[in-house]
């Protein structure tokens, strides 16, 4: 196993390192002058000139990168145009409020969508079946910024239960589960969430569960004379390491994705900084939020990947 | 369907393929689509989809563009204006049809666009094998680490949003996906007998990409394809949903649910009605895609 965990990160440091590049590479994107958009309209030729010989804009791209990749490591990610606070502690600050429903989110979606998916399995080809494989292909279709919308219809103007928008009462920066004030403005985000992966998931828990429950040993199983649930149990078990490296990856997309649902719900994670990034044309901040999700991304594929081999010993073998 | 020429420009490549006699495969998915309805039905939808916005100045009952500030708001029904009004007293519904015009665009050429490219890119790392499949696959390893929705908003983003970015960044976000497809075919055909004897005869390798690697390809592709087109315009309408996508006036079908997401309080329903022409054009298109998959018999 330590030798795989050892393959593995060695693998993901040159992918990390691509994605480093990549996202010096955006600020190379953005229409013209890198440097303008480094800076404040109003900057005087001293703070240009100044910034430029600091950045080293004067060098060759490699070595601009490399001075780049020195300031990233050491966790300078620049400063945001708007706030003038540093880049790291507004995405950290973002990130955590994002985790807070993305976590939430990645499991309610997991339980249902796993209840569901081995319900669907064990009735293949019944009405129940059928129904919950045209609920996944909803699922997967359906834009979940209108989902959003459409939640804050129904639950927020017809109904009026949930607050539609923002983050517990007078803009207040932490936010706290327990706390039932706060902890209601987070319902409607969460469940948006979750019902993003929740079609994927569906699908491949039931054709993992199918896939155990068409296996010689549940024959046998049957054969003994077991209950169905003991043999759905086997089955479960079976099938489950599979499920859970796709929702650790499910939780990468959520993170990385949730700029539609942060915006429509004003949470302010780090989807709803990107798009305030992207409103402002704030290039330093839009990058570092960009390359820390895109490590946390490449963090949790790795763990995932660790971590399945430990459940799941065959997997190594593939 | 601009989509179906390229299954049917595959005919003579299939055929070429020592592989049954001739047309077999097309005639073989076809007659078994020809009883599955759910697929035809959505076909249906998406053949409707495309008409009705390739002919939306000759359907829609209003110009999308003229506003009035005593219709604003109308609700779904209200006379002259079968769906409603928007903020501006603009008619809904002919804005929807016009819009379809570019929420269709940003689903299908994004698609079309990343499958010559990463199709490409895809045919040779798979053909060519070694330290070429090594280079090229790494590459696609280091988009693939990036969630689909933030490379599409990162790239979109930083070049400062509008149609072409957009389509630029959709595309680019599709090419690893769509290469990882072909690469994986294409290295299991070049394993084939037939491609061996092919080469023993002393076909070149351009042409047996061109004869037998491309023709055998087509059929995955496609439907997968067909499934990224569905992802698309969920996309395309999202980046255009955060005012990265066509600039205002224009009708989209993102930009107009973002904009009648004001009115959410007077006029739920009307508001919603962009949305559900999203969901219901990527539904058809995933749908289908899951259809061709069963018929052509490809394991997902």
């Amino acid at each position: 196993m330590w030798t795989y965990a050892a393959q593995r990160v060695l693998y993901a440091i040159p992918i990390a390192l691509g994605v480093s590049i990549v996202c010096f590479c955006l600020v190379y994107l953005a229409p013209g002058d890198p440097l303008q958009s480094l800076l404040p309209a109003d900057a005087t030729a001293e703070d240009i000139a100044a910034i430029r010989r600091l950045y080293g804009f004067d060098k060759a791209l490699p070595l601009q990168y490399l001075d780049w990749l020195v300031r990233v490591i050491s966790g300078d990610l620049g400063i945001s145009l708007q706030t003038n606070r540093p880049v790291l502690e507004e995405v950290l600050r973002a990130l955590s409020n994002t985790l807070s429903i993305a976590v939430g989110a990645v499991l309610l979606a997991f339980v249902l969508a796993f209840t569901l998916g081995t319900i669907a399995a064990y009735n293949r080809g019944k009405l129940i079946d059928r129904v919950a494989t045209a609920l996944s292909a909803v699922g997967v279709s359906i834009p979940n910024y209108w989902l959003a919308i459409v939640l804050v219809i129904v639950f927020a103007v017809n109904l009026r239960w949930l607050p539609a928008t923002g983050m517990g009462g007078q803009g207040s920066d932490s936010f706290n589960w327990l706390d039932w004030d706060q902890a209601r403005y987070a319902i409607l985000p969460m469940v948006t969430m979750a019902l993003l992966p929740l079609g994927v998931v569906m699908r491949s828990s039931r054709s993992a569960v199918a896939e155990v429950l068409g296996q010689d040993f549940v024959q046998m199983l049957r054969a003994k004379g077991l209950r169905p649930i003991a043999i759905l149990t086997h089955a479960v078990r079976n099938a489950l390491p599979q499920i859970l490296a796709i929702m650790g990856l499910q939780l990468g997309y959520l993170i990385g994705g949730s700029i539609l649902i942060e915006t429509i719900f004003t949470w302010p994670g780090t989807g709803f900084l990107m798009s305030k990034a992207i409103l402002t044309r704030d290039i330093p901040l839009l990058q570092g939020t960009i390359l820390v999700l895109a490590l946390a991304f490449v963090a949790i594929n790795l763990v995932v990947d660790i971590l399945q081999t430990v459940v799941d010993p065959r997997v190594k073998r593939a | 369907m601009s989509t179906d020429t390229a299954a049917i420009g595959s005919v003579p490549l299939l055929a070429k393929a020592p592989r049954g006699p001739r047309h077999s495969f097309v005639r073989t998915v076809v007659a078994r689509l020809r009883y599955d309805y759910l697929t035809l039905f959505f076909m249906g939808v998406i053949l409707l989809a495309i008409l009705s916005a390739v002919f939306a100045p000759w359907l829609a009952p209003h110009d999308p563009y003229a506003t009035s500030m005593i219709l604003r708001l109308k609700p779904v029904g209200f006379e002259g204006h079968l769906l409603g009004t928007d903020e501006l007293g603009r008619d809904v519904l002919s804005r929807i049809l016009y819009g379809g015009r570019m929420s269709l665009m940003m689903g299908i050429v994004p698609v079309l666009m990343a499958v010559l490219v990463g199709g490409l890119l895809g045919v040779v790392a798979g053909f060519a094998g070694g330290w070429v499949n090594m280079i090229i696959m790494r590459i696609m390893d280091v988009f693939y680490a990036f969630p689909s929705v933030l490379l599409a908003v990162a790239i979109s983003g930083t070049l400062g949003g509008g149609v072409v970015s957009g389509l630029l960044a959709l595309t680019l976000v599709f090419i690893p996906s769509m290469c990882r497809i072909t690469e994986t075919a294409t290295t299991q055909i070049r394993g084939l007998d037939f491609v061996e004897a092919a080469r023993a005869s002393g076909a070149s390798s351009g042409s047996i990409i061109l004869d037998h690697i491309v023709g055998n390809i087509l059929p995955p592709v496609f439907v997968y394809a067909s499934s990224l087109v569905s992802v698309s315009v969920l996309l395309g309408a999202g980046l255009s949903f955060l005012g990265l996508g066509v600039a205002p006036p224009t009708p989209d079908w993102g930009q107009m649910l973002s904009s009648l997401r004001q009115a959410i309080y007077v006029q739920p329903i009307v508001c919603a009605l962009p949305g559900l022409a999203i969901f219901i054009v990527s539904l058809s298109f995933n749908l289908v895609s899951d259809g061709l998959r069963q018929a052509m018999d490809i394991k997902a």
